[in-house]
């Protein structure tokens, strides 16, 4: 166990983290006795290894699963809920800060009580524990093994001492904080998505170092709580995957709630002084050093790989991108699988999700699914939410697919007026010259729920005229779907030929 | 100050001609005589930019032909800054004038040496380099003066190492300093660089390779937006630049062949956006509505001024505005439209006179401020007006005008081998080409 830091909780004594602990880490939990030959190990209890072993037993399949550290994984302890949990709290201060936008009055004076933040938070991860407990696993046939799991063969596996055989397994490790070499950084401390959320006091000034996902989400959030925030990123745009339109918007935002933002920056080194962290960076010919009480680090996630003997089972893997896998997410041991963070490049907990079902079904049945057919939507949620699906512009041009994109600003949609939510834009991306969408960003307040309709369009092959069709209520920010679909379906204006024709038909 | 009742009355010739000529004083007022080199706006101690000596060699010979002066002062004005370019320090130090033909963006107007600790800038070089070729497609004539010219332009345009601008990399890179190599900002999506990419093209000893400009427009996004189809660029001045040189009509590469459209046209779309923004004035500023437009790159106010709810409003001063995802704070460039007059005449005209009537104070002398802000005037002043004038937004200005009254650049490029070469190796065809 050398390296690993037990499971903890943030404040074991509070009747919350009590709750979550009894749910996804019961202190007296006994592992039972190893049933002889499983249909399938399931080695990690994050959401990949929960839906494996639950898609697993529904079948009827004999299954374990081990778990090192707590159910849930990331997702549940330190990443997705709580993430989300305390960026609820973080926009109701922004709302009431900009109540006068809105016609109303505001509270005269706004203080943070960041104590409550938190509180609220462990209340509503406890709650959603109760779906990831360890005896709702164990009553669904599972076996769940609490220790750590490493390979002694092709099919069999030790729990702390106890072997485990297998037929087929599954490995769905996740992944965890990469740490960013700087020197120093170590030395003074920092945190992660690991120990952000254990805070108890909110840190006066904050340096957050990497401008991904993670970064942008808790910036913003530890910003509006009052933090002085500055965020650094070594790009010369946040959120590098995405169209630079949604990280142009949101570096806007970020500039106008008073976060400090150094774009094409790097900090170069830490060191402690007068109980403070100073931070150096350097913008190519600029330096300068930052004072702060904390950093926080989201420079990306490494596959948790080691101390799982994986070489004794002749599974490939790799430090940095984890788990070899093929397209049937088959490792190089045929009897061994992967799914969610520990083998994917995008690491999110849905994508693990549906990774694990393709696995379990490749595994268990004559199934042979291939990951590389999902359409997975992702979301980072900043406010505005930045959300996408699909392919981007520049991935459909180096296929040489020519697009065309439909663009709908969401200040011509009337709810997002009437919202005051008007910062962003969908974007739908078709095959030109016909409506076949092959991707789509939108950048709204609430993007991730209207994600969801270009996903179900893309999986369903609708075009996007079709989509012209469909009566959407009014007024919802989601109309902005519809009109990009009414401009596919009618075009209007420059580069129509039917509009040049009625035109010319019109003039004479 | 030109009055109200003086431009209505005028004819769309007579204003035009009014703009052109007080634009170009800017250029007669603001030049260093020893050195042909020319600050980057009016007000004290302003550096020189090397882009505004490229709008200055430009607009001379528009100068010749409109009377305003005569061809042998524009040659010694043009012979000036040539020949400071051509002896000027290329060590790349850091008080040097350039580098591998490149230049530092901000100059010191009497030494030319590098000040601001400023960027080595390709793009404002590409624009100086275009410059200097319109001037020496103007100087045909087999005498000394101008053979000096031609043999000074070729030289320059030879000189400038557009290979060593890629870094190793595809796409050219934006700038480069002393202190730190070259900078991190790339080009992605369409911008004013098409110029830079077809001079660097069309270089017969450093050229740029053809995957770099094919890498570049990868990163084009296409786009319906109010009812257009265009190539997404936000702020308006990256539809004009290129333009002010290169008459894009009816010539195609592969991404406008494939999307059946031109430059040109696209340049129409996108100032048609403008207005469409401007109707829509999402943030409701004052002033803007479809005769008042022009979100580009310009000056604007920078104090934190407190909106009606009391809250802080961002400003965003000297800033790249752009439609329709901003930055927008209210201020617009009453220039920008003339800008694109050859692209929609009437519609600009329109503007440029409305515009004129509500806001006269955004003129003085019949010349630009560089932005105005309505929001931020009072009853007093009028709008917020930015002081002085900017080289940038008087030459963009001089050239359209002319542009759209004679085609005079359009012609004197369109002869320019290197321009052709540039072009065909960017995989234009069609047209003039």
């Amino acid at each position: 166990m050398q390296g690993y830091s037990a499971p903890r909780a943030a404040n074991p004594d509070g009747i919350y983290e009590r709750e979550r602990m009894e749910n996804v880490r019961p202190p007296e939990w006994r592992n039972p006795k190893p049933a002889g030959r499983y249909n399938l190990v399931v080695i990690g209890g994050g959401p990949a290894g929960m839906v494996a072993a639950n898609a697993a037993a529904s079948i009827g399949a004999k299954v374990a699963l081990v778990e090192r550290a707590l159910l849930g994984g990331n997702s549940l302890n330190v990443g997705c809920v709580p993430s989300k949990a305390i960026i609820r709290t973080s926009r109701l201060y922004a709302d009431m800060r900009s109540a006068g936008h809105y016609g109303a009055l505001g509270p005269g004076n706004i203080e943070v009580d960041f104590p409550a933040v938190m509180q609220r938070m462990r209340r509503i991860r406890a709650r959603i524990s109760r779906v990831d407990s360890v005896q709702r696993l164990s009553a669904s046939g599972v076996d769940v093994f609490l220790g750590e799991a490493h390979f002694t063969g092709n099919d069999t596996l030790s729990v702390d001492g106890t072997r485990l055989h297998f037929r087929k397994a599954v490995v769905a490790t996740g992944a965890r904080p990469d740490t960013p070499s700087i020197p120093g950084l170590v030395e003074a401390g920092y945190l992660t998505n690991e120990n952000v959320f254990d805070l108890t006091e909110l840190p006066r000034r904050l340096l957050v170092i990497g401008g991904g996902p993670l970064g942008c989400e808790l910036a913003q959030a530890f910003g509006r709580f009052g933090a002085r925030t500055t965020i650094v990123q070594s790009m010369p745009l946040f959120l590098p995957r995405e169209e630079r339109d949604a990280a142009q918007l949101l570096s806007d935002v970020f500039t106008r709630e008073g976060i400090e933002v150094r774009l094409n920056t790097e900090a170069v080194r830490v060191r402690m002084e007068d109980g403070q962290k100073l931070v150096d960076l350097i913008s190519d010919d600029y330096r300068n050093t930052v004072a702060v009480d904390a950093i926080l680090t989201g420079t990306g996630r490494l596959a948790t790989v080691e101390r799982l003997d994986l070489a004794l089972a002749g599974v490939d893997h790799d430090a940095i991108t984890g788990i070899r896998v093929d397209d049937f997410l088959q490792t190089t041991n045929p009897r061994v699988y992967a799914a969610g963070d520990v083998c994917l490049e995008h690491k999110f907990a849905h994508t693990a999700h549906a990774s694990a079902r393709i696995a379990v079904r490749n595994a268990l049945s004559v199934g042979r699914r291939r990951v590389s057919a999902l359409t997975i939507p992702w979301c980072t949620y900043t406010d505005p939410e930045i959300a996408h699906v699909g392919l981007y512009v520049r991935e459909a041009r180096d296929r040489d697919i020519p697009v065309r994109t439909f663009t709908v600003p969401m200040h011509d949609v009337h709810r997002a007026i009437t919202d005051g939510e008007e910062v962003g834009f969908v974007k739908i991306h078709v095959k030109e010259r016909t409506d076949q969408i092959i991707g789509a960003t939108i950048v709204a307040r609430h993007a991730g729920e209207m994600i969801n309709e270009i996903t179900l369009a893309i999986v369903a092959r609708i075009g996007l005229r079709t989509l012209a069709h469909v009566i959407h209520a009014y007024p919802t920010q989601a109309e902005a779907i519809k009109k990009a679909a009414n401009a596919c379906a009618h075009p209007a204006g420059g580069g129509s030929t039917v509009q040049s024709l009625l035109q010319r038909w019109a003039r004479w | 100050m030109a009055s109200m009742m003086d431009v209505s009355e005028l004819t769309d010739e007579a204003l035009l001609d009014r703009i052109q000529r007080a634009a170009f004083n800017y250029f007669l007022n603001t030049t260093n005589l020893a050195n042909g080199l020319v600050a980057d706006n009016s007000r004290p101690n302003a550096p020189v930019s090397i882009a505004v000596v490229g709008f200055a060699l430009s607009s001379y010979p528009v100068a010749v032909e409109r009377g305003w002066l005569s061809r042998a002062e524009a040659l010694e004005r043009s012979l000036a800054a040539l020949r400071f370019f051509s002896d000027s320090d290329q060590s790349g130090a850091p008080a040097a004038t350039g580098y591998k033909g490149f230049y530092y963006h901000f100059l010191d107007p009497d030494t030319g040496a590098r000040v601001w600790r400023s960027e080595l800038s390709m793009i404002d070089t590409a624009l100086l380099i275009a410059g200097a070729l319109a001037s020496s497609m103007y100087f045909d004539a087999d005498i000394p003066g101008e053979i000096k010219l031609r043999e000074l332009v070729d030289m320059l345009y030879r000189r400038v190492d557009w290979q060593w601008a890629h870094d190793g990399g595809d796409t050219l890179r934006q700038g480069w300093k002393p202190e730190c190599g070259f900078l991190h900002y790339g080009w992605e999506g369409y911008n004013e660089a098409t110029l830079l990419y077809v001079l660097a093209l069309g270089s017969p000893t450093h050229p740029s390779h053809g995957d770099g400009y094919r890498a570049w427009t990868a990163t084009y996004q296409w786009e319906n937006l109010y009812g257009f189809d265009f190539l997404y660029g936000g702020p308006l001045f990256v539809h004009q630049f290129s333009h002010a040189w290169i008459d894009f009509r009816g010539i195609q590469d592969r991404f406008m062949r494939e999307k059946r459209c031109d430059y040109f046209e696209n340049s129409r779309r996108a100032t048609l956006i403008q207005r469409e923004y401007a109707k829509r004035n999402p943030n409701e500023f004052s002033g803007y509505d479809e005769h008042c437009w022009g979100l580009t790159a310009c000056d604007g106010p920078s104090d934190e001024f407190p909106d009606v709810t009391g809250l802080p409003r961002r400003l965003f001063g000297y800033a790249a505005r752009g439609v329709p995802y901003g930055p927008d704070d209210g201020t617009l460039a009453g220039w920008a439209p003339l800008a694109s007059l050859p692209f929609v005449p009437h519609l600009v005209l329109d503007a440029a006179r409305k515009m004129h009537l509500r806001y006269p104070e955004m003129m003085s002398d019949s010349r630009f401020a560089s932005g105005f802000n309505p929001t931020l005037g009072n009853s007093d002043r009028g709008a917020w007006v930015s002081p002085g004038n900017f080289g940038l937004d008087q030459g963009i200005v001089i050239m359209m005008i002319e542009n759209h009254r004679s085609e005079l650049i359009w012609r004197l490029m369109r002869s320019c081998p290197y321009i052709r070469a540039g072009l065909r190796h960017a995989g234009f065809r069609g047209g003039w080409l």
